[in-house]
């Protein structure tokens, strides 16, 4: 069976300035795949490839064989129906409730009746740990409630892959450390495959099978695996450096 | 897949020795036909879950059975916690997710329902907040021209001139369009009416002393009202809402000094010489229609220069001055007053522009009776 997401030598720019070329990296089904580099190096930007917000400079994005980029824009409902995204400022739609904000999509898409969608909306705002909040606007939460409710809006479809743009970034320990265990426990429950861009070391180890590193200096991956097993034996420095918060790495063995 | 391939999905709420089990049967799918409930939900958690002819299923079944879990929220029964014997695996591990951790909502935001006495109350303190709020900011106002006077106001220059630019230089072509069009209106009705009693000349003196002294003015306050004010609100409600007027704020720049002051001063300055661009576009507007109805230019001209002294026509232009202050301030001040989300920034701009116009209104009313007491 083909991957769940295949990117096929891949190369992202904008204008003449090229971000990252020929990325080539395969996630499987059910794996947390993150995407981890320096700042500035194209993490957002491969993102946004993936979910077809911008178009590749050159190759190729496939979902389960099937080609994404080279499908017309208008007709990728059949893939972004899958999606869910949380965007990295939550990017919550600010006149409406946290309720709301999750009901929308299924209102859009399916013709529930009005106490089923609110009964789905508390359930997923229960599965951040926000029930009791469904009245709230968003300006009235802090900044890791909105990123907790940024997910729970990204997971109103139940999708089939969930991307995630730094979760966990300017939480408390405690926070990230739940988010991941929720992160954990959608993977195994819900069965979603997981992308998520992040730099929080922590959470690359406890959570992540699969990693891919973008490397600024080159401007090329910089390495594919498991993270804690590149942290150990990468053979590329700057992987090692990162992973190990700039200390220097043990040599290799 | 057609949703006709799914089964219907049911929950069955039985009787059960002591508890009562809750059997769930069917596809529970968003797509899939509404759920079929029998039997009365009990006011404590069901003792076991019968799932042996449950099919496929999305949030939809722990959305129904959560939903049926916080009713109990209040009684003691949600004490002890669940027992999700009978659910899969998966099922159990995703409910006991969603009720890890506690209530943690605090007030929730109650619908009130207030009487119509309290609802007007509120309205009366509401209004005179907004006057004190009002006066409030013509007050910094006044404090931070003081400032400027002192040579203590800091804001950047070039942010000053770029503000001149938007509100001059790029105001021009709705400017000319609109007084344009008014000259030629006034000219057309007025014409119409002097030309039965062979007057038709002094059309010119109508559409002069009348574009002078009030529609210039008050035609470029409207749309530098809707152009400019709503503009200022905008950008300033946006800055709030980022938080940037708070960065300012800690790397001790006045907001006053910085946004509203060169703001202010721009629309001060531009408003006279835009309206005195419009008393000029209007008149040649009149003066087309009068080319067409047979007055000659030359005598159009004479006829118009005869009846303007220098007073009338400084009317329009010392209104203007006030006009520029009113708008500036009301697009400023409910920017800084903005709340802190994209909705609150457009309401912000709403009132910017609501305030500006009914202002602008009130003082034209203003100075009409201030001049006719005057005699002027």
């Amino acid at each position: 069976m083909a991957a769940k997401i295949t990117v096929r030598d891949l190369t992202m720019a904008y204008g003449d300035l090229v971000v990252m070329r020929d990325l080539n990296f395969d996630i499987q089904d059910k794996d947390i795949f993150v995407i981890m580099g320096g700042s500035g190096c194209g993490k957002s930007t491969l993102l946004r490839h993936l979910i077809g917000l911008r178009e590749p400079a050159k190759g190729s994005i496939l979902y389960e064989g099937k080609d994404f980029t080279a499908t017309h824009p208008a007709d990728r409902g059949p893939f972004i129906q899958r999606f869910g995204v949380m965007y990295q400022s939550g990017a919550l739609w600010s006149s409406l409730t946290l309720a709301e904000n999750i009901a929308m999509p299924l209102e859009e898409s399916s013709k529930l009746p009005a106490k089923t969608v609110r009964d789905l909306a508390c359930y997923k705002l229960a599965l951040v740990g926000l029930s009791g909040f469904e009245d709230y606007y968003p300006s009235q939460l802090s900044g890791g409630m909105k990123k907790r409710a940024g997910i729970a809006r990204a997971m109103a479809l139940d999708p089939d892959i969930l991307f995630l743009d730094e979760p966990s970034a300017g939480l408390d320990p405690l926070s990230a450390r739940r988010l991941d265990d929720l992160i954990l426990a959608l993977r195994d429950s819900q069965g979603s495959t997981i992308v998520i861009i992040t730099h929080e070391l922590a959470s690359i180890f406890s959570i992540a099978n699969n990693s891919v590193f973008l490397d600024t200096a080159t401007h090329t991956l910089g390495a594919l695996g498991n993270p804690s097993e590149l942290r150990d034996h990468s053979d590329n420095p700057a992987v090692r450096l990162f992973l190990n918060r700039g200390e220097t790495p043990p040599p290799l063995p | 897949m057609p949703p006709s391939s799914h089964a219907s999905p049911t929950a069955v709420w039985q009787k059960d020795g002591e508890g009562v089990s809750l059997t769930l049967a069917g596809d529970w799918l968003r797509e899939g036909p509404e759920v079929n409930v029998t039997g009365t939900a009990p006011a404590h958690a069901p003792s076991r879950y019968q799932t042996d002819a449950l099919g496929s299923h999305d949030s939809t079944l722990p959305a129904f059975i959560l939903a049926h879990l916080r009713t109990l929220k209040s009684t003691a029964d949600a004490q002890q916690p669940a027992p999700f014997e009978g659910l899969p695996e998966n099922l159990r591990n995703l409910l006991q997710l969603a009720l890890a951790v506690p209530e943690e909502g605090g007030p929730q935001s109650e619908e009130s329902h207030d009487s119509k006495l309290a609802t007007l109350g509120k309205l009366t303190l509401g209004a005179w907040h907004a006057c004190l709020t009002m006066f409030d900011f013509v007050g910094q106002t006044v404090l931070s021209l003081g400032r400027l006077f002192k040579g203590q106001a800091r804001f950047r220059r070039s942010d000053f001139w770029m503000t001149v630019q938007q509100c001059g230089v790029e105001a021009l072509p709705i400017v000319s369009l609109i007084s344009f069009l008014i000259g030629l209106i006034l000219a057309f009705v007025g014409g119409v009416q002097l030309a039965s009693f062979g007057a038709s000349l002094y059309v010119a003196d109508l559409v002069a002393i009348s574009m002078v002294r009030e529609m210039g003015v008050v035609m470029t306050a409207i749309i530098m009202s809707g152009r400019t004010g709503a503009a200022f609100a905008a950008h300033i409600g946006s800055m709030k809402a980022n938080e940037e007027i708070d960065a300012l704020r800690t790397f001790g720049f006045d907001p006053f000094d910085f946004l509203v002051l060169p703001r202010i001063l721009a629309l001060v300055l531009m408003m006279p010489l835009l309206t005195v661009y419009a008393d000029i576009v209007g008149i040649l507007g009149g003066m087309l229609v009068g080319a067409f109805s047979g007055i000659p230019p030359v005598l159009y001209y004479t006829e118009t220069v005869a009846s303007l002294t220098i007073t009338t026509a400084s009317l329009g232009v010392i209104k203007s001055v006030f006009f520029g202050a009113v708008i500036a301030l009301s697009g400023c001040m409910q920017g800084m007053k903005a709340g802190n989300s994209s909705a609150a920034v457009g309401e912000a701009t709403t009132r910017a522009v609501v305030t500006a116009i009914t202002m602008v209104v009130v003082f034209d009313s203003a100075f009409a009776a201030l001049f006719t007491l005057l005699d002027i």
